[in-house]
């Protein structure tokens, strides 16, 4: 039972045809461990997270990917979803006049096959929402309309928590996010992964995130490869050193 | 797809001669046959129009109407015919353009309908119009008139397949409230030309909702004029044009009274290869109109390629003396990144596009105020969705 990626390629559809973004990535995910994936931009991080999630401008060239021993390019992105995938996006996009709660319940619905009982449902809603300092007035609002960029971010939570996933892949959630809105988006992954039953991929630019959310492993990215892989302390040393030397390395090697 | 937002604000001259409409006339020969090339005909397929153009007498037959009304009036609401000419017919709409004017000609009994003063109708008035033979005219010529201090909603429904033309004229009375729902849910091969035509008087209120969904052609012009102070009317509408639908609505405000108000909201689904609509709204603002407010509105959801939506908001303005004024044309699309969205937590993309439409609408039907009409349009926008995007009704329910 694990999220195991497996030498996997993945171009990426852009105007000027296919590139290649992801050069044979090898990773796998237990549950109850939390991966660190860190690299400057341009390495290829987000480009994992949608090709595990399935986005159709992505594609898988070779390479595998199972989720608890089912393959996953067998699965739409819907099913991957409800396989137990779960990715807190980068940039949510703005859905007018589908209103969170009732997102959020449809969501809910089609991950558990079964619509959630109403009465301890809203419940749940309005206690995630306060948990990550939401106003519960942003349940009847669009969902991610007119949320700063901090909101959106607290959302992705918010549904981290209520659809609770086997495997959360987390897209530089923390970007963008002032130090409180930090602690409080980390207190909800603390959350999900005291559990110790779930896998987290946390995909982060910053070694800032890392105070506040322990990593078992971290991987660092260059160039769509793993270049240098350890503990948490290697998230220390990079704070010091910068992504500089392995940049220069993967040049060398080009 | 294609989509053209053209704001015109211009001054519009003593007398309203707009070039958007051409002055009102009962005369049909001042109703030209059009070519296409004017500014109201520009935007409609002539040769899908033409069985509309034509002089023609209701195409009845003995025990087979074109048409099949039937009538659900409550108690307390006189009902009468009124023959070309008779008051209070022709009193508040006098025909704006061609099918129009062919309607009120064809038409020698209009349905009367009169809500008595200070009546408050607990419930709604319903004409149900259902078309049976797609190759022949009905004209038709309804006439309302909600006296001071009433309180009434109409419904109409029209089905089936005919060539309709249709006048609708409301006149609310001082201190009265009416609602008029249309709802266009015709079969695939109906042509339907309709002017709905409405004078609010002192501090009245008039809710006008458009719904429509079937039908080829699809054309209605829906105008209010005031006739006092203090009066106010909205305009709602939601369309959803699938492959090769037509559908176009014109809005006409004229505020030619003081302190008046208008809103108009229409949103409109397309779907489809050359969906098309249309949507032209005008806001006249008389010299007489000081302190009036008003906004227009008119939003798209593209949901394919191949739809063309066009969406014209005109604002003249005679006086600068007002609480407000302003409008809106917006095109959103349904796209693969909505898509990735939702479906990335685990919503079908059926029943994902289903949350969208039914979103987009939703602000609209709950506006109406009146929850037996809301539920109804919920459902018939559950249906439309059903048949022409094959999304069922979903478990999750359906409030927003």
């Amino acid at each position: 039972m694990s999220l195991v990626i497996s030498d996997l390629h993945v171009d990426v559809l852009t105007e000027d045809g296919p590139k290649e973004i992801l050069k044979g990535v090898n990773l796998t995910i237990n549950p109850g461990e939390v991966h660190a994936i860190m690299g400057p931009n341009g390495s290829g991080k987000s480009t994992l997270a949608y090709a595990l999630a399935g986005h159709p401008k992505y594609q898988v060239t070779s390479g595998t990917v199972t989720l608890d021993g089912t393959d996953l390019s067998e699965l739409s992105v819907d099913e991957r979803a409800r396989a137990g995938l779960f990715l807190a996006m980068q940039y949510p996009v703005e859905v007018p006049g589908v209103s969170v709660s009732n997102f959020l319940r449809t969501a809910k619905t089609a991950i558990d096959g079964e619509a959630p009982k109403v009465r301890t449902w809203v419940k749940q809603v309005n206690e995630a929402m306060t948990d990550l300092g939401l106003d519960n007035s942003f349940s009847g609002r669009s969902l991610n309309e007119g949320f700063s960029g901090g909101e959106k971010k607290r959302a992705e939570i918010v549904q981290l928590q209520l659809l609770n996933p086997k495997y959360a892949i987390l897209d530089e959630t923390d970007s963008g996010l002032d130090i409180d809105a930090l602690r409080v988006v980390a207190d909800g992954v603390n959350r999900y992964t005291a559990q110790a039953d779930r896998g987290v991929l946390l995909i982060t630019h910053y070694t800032r995130i890392l105070n506040y959310i322990k990593p078992d492993f971290v991987h660092v990215y260059v160039d769509g490869r793993v270049v240098t892989e350890g503990g948490p302390e290697l998230a220390a040393q990079l704070e010091e050193t910068g992504y500089d030397s392995y940049i220069a390395a993967a040049r060398a090697n080009a | 797809m294609t989509v053209t937002e053209v704001p015109n604000v211009a001054g519009a001259i003593e007398g309203l001669e707009s070039h958007l409409h051409p002055q009102p006339s009962f005369d049909l020969a001042d109703h030209p046959m059009p070519d296409g090339r004017e500014e109201m005909w520009r935007f409609t397929p002539m040769r899908r129009m033409k069985p509309l153009l034509d002089e023609r007498a209701n195409e009845d037959r003995d025990g087979d109407p074109v048409v099949e009304f039937e009538l659900s009036v409550p108690d307390g609401v006189q009902t009468a015919n009124l023959a070309s000419g008779q008051a209070p017919r022709g009193a508040v709409l006098v025909p704006g353009d061609r099918p129009s004017a062919l309607a009120n000609l064809g038409c020698d009994n209009a349905l009367y309908l009169r809500i008595p003063a200070n009546t408050e109708l607990a419930e709604p008035i319903r004409i149900d119009a259902h078309g049976r033979d797609a190759a022949r005219r009905s004209n038709a010529v309804h006439v309302i008139v909600a006296e001071p201090n009433s309180k009434a909603t109409v419904v109409f429904r029209h089905t089936g397949s005919a060539q309709v033309l249709e006048n609708i004229e409301v006149d609310v009375r001082d201190g009265a409230k009416l609602t008029l729902v249309s709802l266009q849910d015709w079969a695939d091969d109906a042509l339907h030309a309709a002017e709905h035509t409405a004078k609010v008087g002192r501090d009245a209120h008039y809710r006008h909702v458009n719904v429509s969904f079937g039908g080829d052609l699809v054309r209605m012009h829906t105008n209010v004029s005031y006739d006092g102070p203090g009066g106010e009317a909205e305009l709602f509408g939601l369309y959803f044009a699938d492959a090769g639908q037509h559908i176009e609505h014109r809005l006409f405000v004229d505020h030619d009274a003081p302190l008046t108000k208008s809103n108009v909201d229409y949103r409109g689904a397309l779907q489809g290869q050359d969906a098309h609509a249309v949507w032209i709204g005008d806001v006249v603002i008389r010299k007489v109109a000081e302190g009036i407010e008003t906004y227009e509105s008119n939003k798209n959801l593209v949901l394919t390629e191949g739809a063309r939506a066009d969406s014209v908001p005109n604002l003249e303005i005679e006086t600068g003396e007002i609480a407000g004024a302003g409008h809106s044309s917006t095109t959103g699309r349904f796209d693969d990144e909505h898509l990735f969205y939702l479906t990335s937590r685990g919503i079908d993309p059926v029943e994902a596009k289903r949350l969208v439409v039914m979103g987009f609408f939703i602000d609209i039907i709950r506006r109406v105020g009146i929850p037996d009409i809301e539920e109804r349009l919920i459902a018939e926008v559950e249906r439309e969705l059903a048949t022409t995007v094959g999304i069922a009704p979903a478990a999750s329910g359906t409030e927003a």
